[in-house]
């Protein structure tokens, strides 16, 4: 038994250095811009850097947009494929796992193809248009990860009672949809739009290929001209991204408590 | 009946090649408690997610009040329903349950909390207002959840197997209360169940199910005591089936075994040498002899069940097995399995299955 918990954790240790270990090498090369000490100074020009904040500022924006539209395709497909379409599923998460294996590129060329300056429909010929149709990409990539979120929350629910029971108190589908269902998978949206903002925080190849000031290209920009700064960003990354996965967490202990089921 | 409240007209229900409702009929006065009672699959929910609207009949029409609403959705027909399985919204606390309906409506928020106190008094929870679902046992909130179906005022009031996922004292208890509160309102329930001690002990009337039909629509006392059809009589209560020959039409004989039992009246139109099954209900049977049986059976003890207060024996007479209760007496040891017994019954006690 000693034994076992010995090698347990040993193993463990292994695990936590392989993961550790380039962090803390990332964090202390990152400190060391200053010659002969320790100092934040490559973080204070990268934070202080107007492109920054600018690519940070435009990811962010789109992050917001991508997540305002997963969630209005996603919640209510969700919703009525667990109501009304149960049979649809397997073909629906097909489909929501496809942006995992069809590389983004693709769709970036398909985007120049289908909506190119040359194109009946030249989205691709004005700012606007192009932001519009990465956000739409960008709600494509986020995909397979909203829609687990939200069926995930919805399968924790009796989505049918339920809204059987406010119909039959006098609901339409809007109340039913904002004040029964919503309320109830509200965490788990939020899980999905953390996700999202993770994702669209560090994309590259739609930002780049569609010349996007966002913040992917940015770092990739940085990387390959500076020493110590990339170091800081990938920090700074890092630390959004596990920012999100701890709100997902802090979030998930105000989930409502299930009392569908009888007990 | 004049003037039903509720009438179901010929409504048949069918999901593609599979029909769950045949032509059923019923109708209902105003105030009353009616059940629909029957096994897994007889369409008795079926027909109550009708008359609410989540499924629309293939044929027949629904008519509340004189108007028909076949074609209405669920959210137009000003009707209260409780789930099996409670169907509390997790997110509110019991007041903002109680008062959804109110809400939806456009109910003031001063009305609102006047009507969800009546609701809280009425179903004897005043203190639990502020708590969630999740906080409250499962009685606690199927009485939340009745509460809320009332408090809109709803025109009917629909049970879908209310009591089901509760344990056997609280069942008891709130169907009690449902039935005091029920007519307490007047208002017009339909309670869907398969528990027919539930049924029977509830209803003003019960519509025994059976592959879509209505097999007997009564009262409970008619529905036990004289059941119009084999499947009814089997179902609800338990039941001696016994096979006999009718010997002479004319004067109501019929051979059960090597006896004969006098039947006058219910052979209806059988003639001499048909085979008939006969029903006795287990209460209307002594072990030996009994002034003011005028029909006995003689057979011999097959198995002995001892249960305290009461002893269940079962005899068995040629082909057939009869079960019989008497009561415990301390004074007087149970019967033996293998002596020798005589049943005696009243031939009025006796039902003809057709």
């Amino acid at each position: 038994m000693k034994a076992g918990r010995f090698w347990s954790w040993v193993v463990f240790a292994l695990g936590a250095a392989y993961f550790f270990i380039p962090l803390i090498a990332t964090v202390e090369f990152s400190m060391r811009m200053r010659r002969g000490v320790y100092s934040f100074d490559a973080y204070k020009v990268v934070l202080g850097d107007a492109r920054f904040q600018a690519t940070f500022g435009y990811s962010v924006l789109a992050a917001i947009f991508t997540i305002i539209l997963g969630v209005l395709i996603v919640v209510p497909a969700a919703y009525w494929i667990r109501l009304r379409l149960p049979q649809l599923r397997p073909v629906v998460e097909f489909i929501t796992l496809l942006p995992l294996v069809i590389p983004a590129i693709v769709i970036v060329f398909g985007y120049i193809r289908m909506y190119g300056s040359n194109s009946p429909l030249p989205f691709l010929a004005t700012d606007t248009g192009t932001n519009a149709l990465l956000v739409i990409g960008y709600a494509t990539l986020a995909l397979p990860y909203m829609y687990r979120a939200v069926d995930t929350g919805l399968r924790t629910i009796d989505v049918r009672t339920l809204t059987e029971a406010a119909q039959i108190l006098g609901a339409g589908w809007g109340t039913i949809i904002t004040r029964v269902i919503l309320p109830n998978v509200l965490i788990a949206v939020l899980s999905g739009a953390f996700l999202t903002f993770a994702i669209v925080i560090g994309e590259f190849t739609m930002a780049s290929l569609l010349n996007r000031p966002a913040f992917g290209p940015y770092l990739q920009n940085i990387g390959a001209n500076r020493a110590y700064e990339p170091a800081a960003l990938a920090i700074i990354a890092f630390a959004i991204t596990w920012g999100c996965m701890s709100l997902i967490q802090i979030l998930s202990r105000f989930a409502p408590k299930s009392a569908n089921r009888p007990n | 009946m004049a003037d039903p409240f509720l009438s179901i007209q010929h409504v048949r229900k069918s999901f593609g090649a599979t029909t769950v409702v045949e032509d059923f009929n019923l109708d209902v006065e105003r105030g009353e408690f009616v059940s629909f009672l029957g096994p897994s699959g007889c369409g008795k929910t079926t027909v109550l997610r009708m008359v609410a609207g989540f499924e629309e009949p293939s044929a027949g029409k629904i008519v509340v009040g004189g108007k028909d609403i076949t074609r209405l959705k669920p959210n137009q027909r000003n009707v209260g329903m409780v789930f099996q399985a409670y169907a509390l919204f997790p997110n509110l606390t019991v007041a903002q349950n109680i008062g959804f309906g109110l809400k939806v409506a456009g109910m003031s928020k001063a009305d609102i909390d006047v009507r969800v106190a009546e609701m809280l008094g009425i179903i004897k929870l005043p203190q639990m207002a502020d708590r969630y679902p999740y906080q409250l046992s499962g009685g606690q909130q199927q009485r939340i959840a009745l509460a809320r179906a009332i408090a809109p005022k709803p025109k009917l009031l629909l049970l879908d197997e209310p009591l089901s996922a509760l344990d056997a004292k609280v069942r008891v208890s709130l169907r009690e209360e449902i039935r005091s509160i029920q007519k307490k309102l007047g208002i017009t329930t339909i309670f869907v169940t398969h528990d027919q001690e539930e049924a029977l002990s509830i209803s003003d009337r019960i519509a025994v199910m059976y592959g879509g039909k209505a097999e007997q629509v009564g009262t409970p006392f008619e529905i036990y005591n004289r059941p119009a059809t084999k499947f009814v009589a089997n179902f609800v209560g338990t039941l001696n089936v016994l096979e006999g020959t009718v010997t002479d039409a004319a004067s109501g004989k019929v051979r059960v075994n090597s006896e004969e039992v006098l039947l006058k009246g219910k052979l209806n139109g059988s003639k001499s040498g048909d085979t008939l099954s006969l029903a006795l209900r287990p209460e209307a049977i002594s072990l030996g002899r009994q002034p003011g049986r005028d029909s006995s059976l003689s057979g011999e003890i097959s198995e002995v069940h001892f249960l305290g207060s009461v002893i269940r024996v079962r005899v068995g007479i040629g082909g057939n097995t009869v079960s019989l209760d008497t009561f415990n007496s301390p004074a007087t040891p149970p019967p033996a399995v293998g002596e020798k017994a005589e049943i005696s019954f009243s031939s009025s006690d006796m039902l003809v299955l057709h």
